[in-house]
């Protein structure tokens, strides 16, 4: 899954290089230029792939601060 | 001393402007920076009087506060202000440049680095960036050649908020005392310039605003902090999309918001709806400006106030919405701009269009039209000071642990002690910003993508110091070293800032990059060859960062 996240973070990159719509000068909605909206929609595409990233990637062992551990070891009277 | 009868009187001392729309201006103003004191009274009611309570909040801010601290911090007057100038100077290509670049890269950062940063931050108790690095790297030395360093970079990115707070509350309240004889601006011509004269002089807007960063910063510490980035960030995004419609419907004139933004859209020049006059490899090598992130002193302390690391979450999947939400309307702004025939000196300068566009357009509508004129300001005043008090507070904080408790020891001082050398710092590097903010400060806005490139370029030190096992302090130190070495030499290059648009040309001048690419390079690869090079870190330093 790790692999899946990072191909799309680096698809993201890729595709904010967008040379396609470098000239045009159309409006979607009849406002809002070509180039600015694709941009938006990136934005938000970015945020779907972090939403994916916390999902299915998020680090093991984030809150392992050590003294916890020990902390919880002696409340069960594992260790004294 | 201005006496309240004669303050109170300026509401009347123009008959061409009965309101005096400055004035109504100035009390908006004032009443959301007293807002921003009683936030922070509240905030220091829940201190507990300690150190770690009064730089890291104890380690108690949750997902949503985070967010918003986070958010509120990285972005500066730029957010508002400069993205709406510089889309009215180069179109619509700015956001792609400056914000969906930066929803992709800053998440990242936080990601990559932010989570384990806390994760060690927490396990081995540090505050500082630089406790951190001397711990990985094993070397006392680091942190001595990083302090100059940081704490160099990071002055002029609060000179530029202190000076753009200033700017904005001047042009924002000219004409609210016409006849107080020391607010007047002349024309070179010398006649009264109406755009500044009359409002606050920028000494006293700046003076205002340290005064209050400082204050609910001293008492509230990092939590008041947080409280008031999460207060400003809501006001700004608020305030930016209200501006955003009230300057649509206003410009189109149609009877719905689609038909006014529909109206407004045709009349932009069509060059500033692409990109044609942006280069591509310019607007590439832009991706590492975000990177800068992973390097913040600021962020660093912002990430280990996190109640658990789950908190990072929403920080991480929201904040490019976020940035959408506050960039998309400025720079549709900033494009709208480029329609009206503003005034030469506004149109040379770019940081000037929003607030010019604001005042001139809403905020002569009578009492109404002030009144909202002068939220407004306070929106931009919120960009401005959510990203100031972090920055003053790490700046305390550095000089504290990583100069007076390290050097003196931390036995020499108790923990109380500790907590009011902070505060001392505190006061001390607002007073300096604030000196230097009075100097000829014409190349500090310049300065910012500076500062921002060196800050990029020492983000592959802090990736490898947590993803390499092979960096050496030697590396890390030819890496800070190379940094410093490439950023003044292309600075040099620069005529000191003073060339804006300087950009290195290795393929040609049709293929222009960003400096930062360059020192980025020379910075990465010194820190590599150096680390193989020398001898591998001890096996003690890698069990401690290295599962």
């Amino acid at each position: 899954m790790r692999l899946i996240i990072w191909t799309l973070v680096a698809l993201l990159i890729i595709f904010h290089q967008d040379f396609w719509n470098w000239e045009k000068d159309d409006a979607v909605f009849g406002f809002m230029p070509i180039g600015l909206f694709y941009h938006a929609c990136l934005s938000m595409a970015a945020a779907f792939v972090w939403l994916l990233a916390c999902t299915f990637a998020w680090p093991v062992g984030a809150d392992d601060f050590g003294d916890e551990i020990v902390e919880k070891v002696i409340d069960k009277g594992e260790k004294a | 001393m201005i006496e309240i009868p004669f303050f109170f009187a300026q509401a009347a001392a123009n008959p061409a402007d009965p309101v005096n729309a400055g004035f109504i201006r100035l009390l908006v103003i004032l009443a959301y920076l007293g807002s921003l004191l009683v936030l922070g009274f509240f905030a220091s009611r829940l201190f507990r009087g300690t150190k770690n309570d009064y730089l890291l909040a104890s380690h108690s801010i949750g997902p949503f506060l985070l967010l918003m601290s986070i958010f509120g911090t990285t972005m500066t007057a730029f957010a508002l202000v400069g993205s709406s100038g510089e889309a009215y100077r180069k179109g619509i290509g700015v956001y792609g440049m400056l914000a969906s670049s930066s929803g992709i890269i800053h998440s990242m950062c936080f990601f990559l680095i932010g989570i384990k940063i806390y994760r060690f931050g927490r396990k081995y108790g540090y505050t500082t960036q630089i406790q951190f690095f001397r711990d990985r790297l094993d070397s006392d030395f680091i942190g001595l050649i990083l302090f100059p360093i940081l704490v160099g970079l990071i002055i002029p990115y609060l000179l530029i908020g202190v000076i753009a707070g200033g700017t904005v509350i001047q042009v924002m309240t000219a004409g609210a005392f016409p006849d107080l004889e020391m607010f007047k601006v002349m024309t070179p011509a010398g006649t009264v310039n109406g755009a500044l004269s009359g409002g606050l002089p920028p000494w006293l807007g700046s003076l205002l605003i340290c005064g209050v960063v400082l204050i609910y910063v001293f008492f509230g510490g990092m939590r008041g902090t947080a409280w008031a980035n999460a207060f400003q960030t809501i006001v700004f995004m608020v305030l930016g999309v209200v501006t955003f419609v009230l300057l649509a419907n206003k410009f189109g004139g149609g009877e719905t918001l689609l038909e006014s933004l529909k109206n407004i859209t045709d009349k932009v020049p069509n060059e500033k709806l692409s990109r044609v006059n942006m280069k591509q490899t310019h607007f590439f090598s832009y991706l590492l400006i975000p990177l800068s992130v992973g390097m913040f002193p600021h962020l660093f302390q912002h990430w280990l106030t996190a109640k658990s690391s789950k908190s990072f979450k929403l920080s991480v999947v929201c904040h490019p919405i976020f940035i959408m939400i506050v960039w998309v309307p400025c720079v549709l702004i900033g494009v709208w701009a480029t329609s009206l025939q503003l005034p030469g000196p506004i149109a040379a300068n770019a940081n000037a269009v929003l607030p010019f566009i604001v005042k001139t357009q809403i905020g002569i509508n009578g009492l109404g039209g002030a009144v909202i004129a002068g939220l407004l300001t306070a929106g931009i005043l919120a960009a401005i000071m959510s990203s100031l008090d972090s920055q003053f507070l790490c700046v305390g904080s550095i000089f504290t642990n990583d100069i007076m408790v390290h050097y003196f020891g931390k036995d020499r001082f108790s923990d109380k002690a500790q907590m009011w050398i902070a505060r001392v710092f505190v006061i001390l590097i607002v007073a300096l910003t604030y000196y230097l903010s009075l100097q000829d400060t014409k190349s500090v806005f310049t300065m910012a993508v500076w500062c921002f490139s060196g800050f990029a370029s020492l983000f592959p030190l802090v990736f490898a110091s947590l993803y390499w096992k092979r960096l050496t302090a030697a590396g890390a130190l030819s890496a800070i070293l190379a940094m410093m070495g490439s950023w003044i030499y292309l600075f040099r290059e620069s005529n000191w800032g003073k060339d804006t648009d300087y950009l290195l040309t290795p393929l040609g001048p049709d293929y222009p990059i960003m400096p930062v690419v360059g020192i980025f390079l020379c910075s990465m690869l010194a820190m590599v060859l150096t680390s193989f090079l020398t001898k591998p870190p001890s096996e003690k330093t890698l069990a401690k960062f290295f599962d």
